[in-house]
């Protein structure tokens, strides 16, 4: 198998907030190959955002930092470099777009300037050269009247229109890998559809590999490759986005097919997962989603449960990637000791 | 009589730190100021000066024409001496010849001989009273201003908006050099004159809090059940506004006794006589100049005022961080 | 624009009329004009004809209504008439005065702001550190010192034992800059703890909003966010500040300008205090006022350079 692109190892990143330590990312791993699509799902406040924040090293410090870990981008362990090496490697190798298009931008430059800092500031100057590119991304990304665009602030753009903008900053210096934070979360239904074909198209075009947060399995299902489902910190579960959709194996993420609102259930209640995700200074001790496990047996609640690979459902293996998951369920011994058959949930892939 | 004011001032203070702490929102913010040495030895400074200010309020007349002496006459007050005199020195310094002083005195004499640090004692009611006194008329004339502006809206918040904003057109030294030149000097003309001044920011923000709140739901439902406008400023939206009271007066405080003595500088403070740290540093304005130079004087009080505003101000952002998380500035 | 500036002027009046009539109730009801003249003339038992000169003198003698009416006028055309004790006209002062207050006054305000400002673009530099830490405290401890020890200290420091500038005093040219040195200083440190902590936490304040992580994750450095994003941002709130400052820049800082002899308008308000010279002190609480009131509309235009989103309807 040749070297990933991105290969996160334990990644863990703590808070230290007035409660205590909050173990927000708690030994995270994950690789995205080049050209590949990774889509990490979960909830709000399950630890995917600071997953991308920390390969950035972004983490909103001092609160924030990175407990240990580490984060292999072409074979080179990020966490090893200096402030200026980081500096380096962000919008230049790793392009990154965030969640709140409407405040992302500063608002008193205009996207001319700021669309050509991102070049300025990997030393491609300002000159007449960065302005024509500057033009050709915001061609590039879909955008009307590139010319006039460049001198306008972003106040007088819509929500749409600024994602696309940070779009073009992200990919203005053809980055090997974009990471989208809930890119299309703060926006109209519509103009999420635009986004999203856009990244994809914009995917093949550069030949770089997403990493693409969400928490809408709809997204996933559209883009992603691979799924990596992320709960309290964890993932819970990996597998190519086709065996996710046929066969969901974790009860979190079969929990988050049933309570996503389809077709077939028109009519019926909507299911929703039981509670709300534990506190980040204080996750269950075994495994975490055993208090809002429909399946939870005793053994849930007094042993970890350990992430294993899993066999493959289906004839069609395709590409390198395999199937994990952190659940009990699974494991050749502690599923025997569950004392009743699972009272089976919903499942609409 | 007069010592019935101080003794009900204090008695108050404690009644109404007992009612707080039995809320529990108000516990929780004591518990964390309490958490915090910088705030706790604040607390203990300023106590030691409310103290001194309390001695000094209370007294009582020796015989029919003897003058009313308070209880820090009495421990501190000392012979006059000549003139000035370097601390713990035994004779007087700034004469031709050296004479032989009365007593000794910790931080020396002044140019007419009083005690300086008698002198600087004296100073702490003067402080106390003008930041106590002058809070206590501007801030019910800013909440009551400021919430009646925020609740009714429309007539009633044009014209409470039109009488800061004149108010705070005129800068605000030139209004308190006016006022206190008519009102004439004097501590209470003082208090009355930096109340005027004072409350207008303080009513500016709980306007602004008591808009917002208006439209909060806990008002909503308040008022559609039928409860009259002023028991809602009264028992809902007024304990949601003293947080920010208290952090603007402690933080108002200081600037208050900082004010005294920029006053005193433009003879506009205290009458002479009465102890005051501004009039005390106005008065050893030229004793740098002196050979010898006259030091003691300059430096008890102005570190008697420095450490009192100092206290204030670490306490005003001990209880900001604690009260008011969202405006932690860090 | 233009439009803008049109009606905040019209918005200016009934505020001026406002400021009229509390310096009015303030100098002729409160004060009984017997009381003045009283203190005024020099003769210690001053006779009932005397008296009465000199109200019919300074116009006090008319009923009230008559003198509001003229108390208005002049404020409002700006004739503010003859000083009440040396009888000089108050526009002879003022044009006396101004040059010395503007030369030393606008010299420290932007020596002030220039060292703030960097100043509290370092402290936020090296957030959460302990020069933070240190430098925070250390704003709280200035902050917590009467000006009246900066201007003593100062004069003795700079003055007396260093020699860098004379003590006192003024003289117009080139030479104002040497006696502009100490006013300066003293300016300098007795605003330096408030604005360079209200500064810091206007900075600090944007560096968690999000456009600062955009810029980082372009691979921004922490001195281009720092001083491009961040700077550019804050000054909406810092020229805020700075208005309050307005008034001050031609009226002198009082203190500072009596303090060391400067004759610019400082003085001249601290010399009509201590004469009970009401009508000075009355042109000059308006002139303040105009000048806030002038800043205020000079502030809200320079938003529209800072911030585009400002439009002056």
């Amino acid at each position: 198998m040749t070297e990933p692109l991105l290969r996160v190892e334990d990644l863990r990143t703590y808070f230290d907030t007035p409660a205590g330590t909050a173990r927000a990312v708690d030994g995270v791993s994950f690789s995205i190959a080049p050209g590949e699509t990774l889509a990490l799902v979960g909830e709000s406040g399950c630890g995917k955002s600071m997953t991308a924040l920390s390969i950035l090293q972004l983490v909103p410090e001092p609160a924030g930092y990175i407990a240990g870990g580490h984060v292999y981008f072409q074979g080179v362990d990020l966490l090893d470099y200096t402030w200026e090496e980081m500096r380096r490697v962000r919008g230049a190798d790793i392009g990154m777009i965030f969640q709140e298009p409407m405040t992302s931008l500063n608002p008193v430059f205009t996207i001319g300037w700021q669309l050509m800092e991102a070049m300025a500031v990997h030393g491609k100057g300002r000159g007449p050269d960065t302005r024509r590119r500057a033009v050709e991304l915001l061609t590039r990304v879909g955008l009307p009247e590139p010319e006039r665009l460049l001198r306008q602030y972003p106040h007088e753009l819509s929500g749409g229109m600024r994602q696309r903008v940070m779009i073009a900053m992200a990919l203005a210096n053809n980055p090997k890998l974009l990471i989208a934070d809930e890119p299309t979360t703060a926006l109209d239904v519509t103009v999420q559809k635009q986004i999203l074909e856009l990244i994809r198209e914009l995917q093949q075009d550069f030949g770089m590999a997403v990493l693409l947060i969400t928490h809408d399995l709809g997204i996933v299902a559209e883009v992603s490759d691979t799924v990596a489902v992320m709960y309290a910190g964890q993932i819970v579960e990996y597998a190519t986005t086709r065996d996710l959709f046929r066969a969901p194996a974790h009860p979190y993420t079969r929990a988050l097919f049933a309570s996503r609102p389809s077709r077939d259930q028109r009519g019926r209640d909507l299911i929703t997962i039981e509670g709300i995700v534990p506190q980040a200074t204080a996750w269950p001790p075994a495994c975490r989603f055993a208090p809002r496990c429909p399946e939870r047996w005793p053994a849930c609640e007094n042993v970890a449960p350990v992430y294993q690979k899993l066999a493959s459902p289906g004839e069609d293996q395709t590409g390198p990637a395999e199937r994990g998951v952190r659940c009990h369920l699974y494991h050749p011994e502690l599923a025997r000791t569950r004392p009743e058959q699972p009272a089976t949930l919903e499942v609409h892939p | 009589m007069s010592n019935l004011i101080p003794v009900l001032v204090v008695v108050l203070m404690i009644w109404t730190y007992c009612r707080m702490r039995q809320q529990p929102l108000w516990a929780e913010a004591f518990r964390r100021v309490r958490q915090r040495r910088v705030a706790m030895a604040s607390v203990v400074v300023i106590g030691i000066y409310g103290g001194i200010a309390f001695l000094d309020s209370i007294g009582w007349q020796d015989g029919r024409n003897e003058p009313r002496k308070t209880i820090i006459d009495r421990l501190f007050q000392k012979p006059k001496e000549r003139t000035y005199s370097a601390p713990l020195a035994t004779v007087t310094t700034g004469e031709p010849t050296p004479h032989p002083l009365l007593g000794r005195h910790l931080l020396g004499t002044d140019g007419v001989g009083e005690d300086v640090l008698y002198l600087t004692l004296k100073g702490c009611r003067t402080a106390i009273v003008l930041g106590g006194l002058t809070s206590l008329i501007a801030t019910p004339l800013a909440l009551l201003f400021g919430m009646l502006a925020g609740y009714f809206g429309k007539r009633v918040d044009d014209a409470v908006q039109y009488l800061y904003t004149v108010l705070d057109s005129i800068p605000s030294i030139l209004l308190l050099i006016s006022l206190l030149m008519v009102l004439g000097r004097g501590l209470d003309k003082m208090c009355i004159a930096l109340g005027v001044t004072s409350w207008v920011s303080l009513c500016r923000l709980t306007r602004g809090e008591t808009l917002r709140h208006r439209e909060r739901e806990y008002v909503r439902a308040a008022r559609a059940l039928g409860v009259s406008p002023i028991r809602i400023l009264y028992r809902h939206i007024l304990p949601n506004l003293m947080p920010l009271v208290i952090i603007s007066v402690t933080l108002g405080f200081s600037g208050l006794v900082l004010a005294e003595a920029v006053l005193s500088y433009l003879q506009l403070g205290v009458e002479p006589g009465v102890g005051s740290w501004g009039n005390m540093i106005d008065g050893a304005r030229s004793e740098l100049a002196r050979e010898p130079i006259i030091w003691w004087n300059l430096t008890a009080a102005s570190t008697a005022l420095f450490v009192l505003v100092l206290a204030l101000n670490l306490l005003g952002d001990a209880l900001r961080d604690a009260i008011d998380p969202r405006l932690r500035s860090s | 624009m233009l439009r803008y500036v049109v009606r905040r002027v019209l918005y200016a009046i009934p505020i001026l009329f406002g400021v009229s009539l509390i310096t009015f109730v303030l100098f002729y009801a409160t004060v009984s004009p017997e009381q003045m003249a009283r203190s005024k003339l020099s003769a210690r038992n001053p006779t009932p004809e005397q008296i009465q000169d000199w109200l019919k003198q300074h116009g006090y003698d008319k009923p009230l209504h008559v003198q509001f009416r003229k108390h208005m006028a002049e404020l409002l055309l700006l004739r503010f008439g003859n000083s009440d004790t040396t009888g000089e006209p108050i526009w002879q002062m003022i044009r006396n005065g101004v040059g010395p207050s503007a030369v030393v006054a606008s010299l420290s305000f932007f020596a002030l702001l220039i060292v703030t400002i960097s100043l509290a673009l370092a402290v936020a530099y090296y957030r959460g550190t302990y020069v933070d830490l240190w430098g925070t405290f250390l704003c709280v401890i200035l902050m917590s010192i009467t000006v009246l020890v900066y201007l003593i200290a100062g004069q003795y420091l700079f003055g007396k034992v260093l020699k860098y500038a004379p003590l006192a005093g003024y003289r117009p040219g080139l030479d104002a800059a040497r006696f502009a040195v100490l006013p300066l200083i003293v300016a300098l440190f007795s605003r330096l703890g408030a604005n360079v902590r209200f500064y810091r936490t206007v900075m600090l304040e944007e560096m968690h909003q999000d456009y600062v992580r955009t810029a980082r994750a372009k691979g921004v450095s922490e001195r281009g966010v720092l001083f491009q994003h961040v700077l550019k941002n804050a000054a909406t709130p810092i020229l805020t500040s700075v208005v309050l400052a307005i008034p001050f820049l031609l009226m002198g800082s009082l203190l500072t300008e009596s303090f060391f002899a400067i004759p610019g308008l400082g003085t001249m308000l601290v010399d009509a205090i201590t004469n009970q010279d009401f009508a000075v002190v009355r042109a000059m609480v308006f002139l303040g006022t105009i000048l806030y009131i002038i800043g205020a509309i000079l502030t809200d235009i320079s938003y529209t350079l800072v911030d585009p989103r400002v439009r002056l309807e």
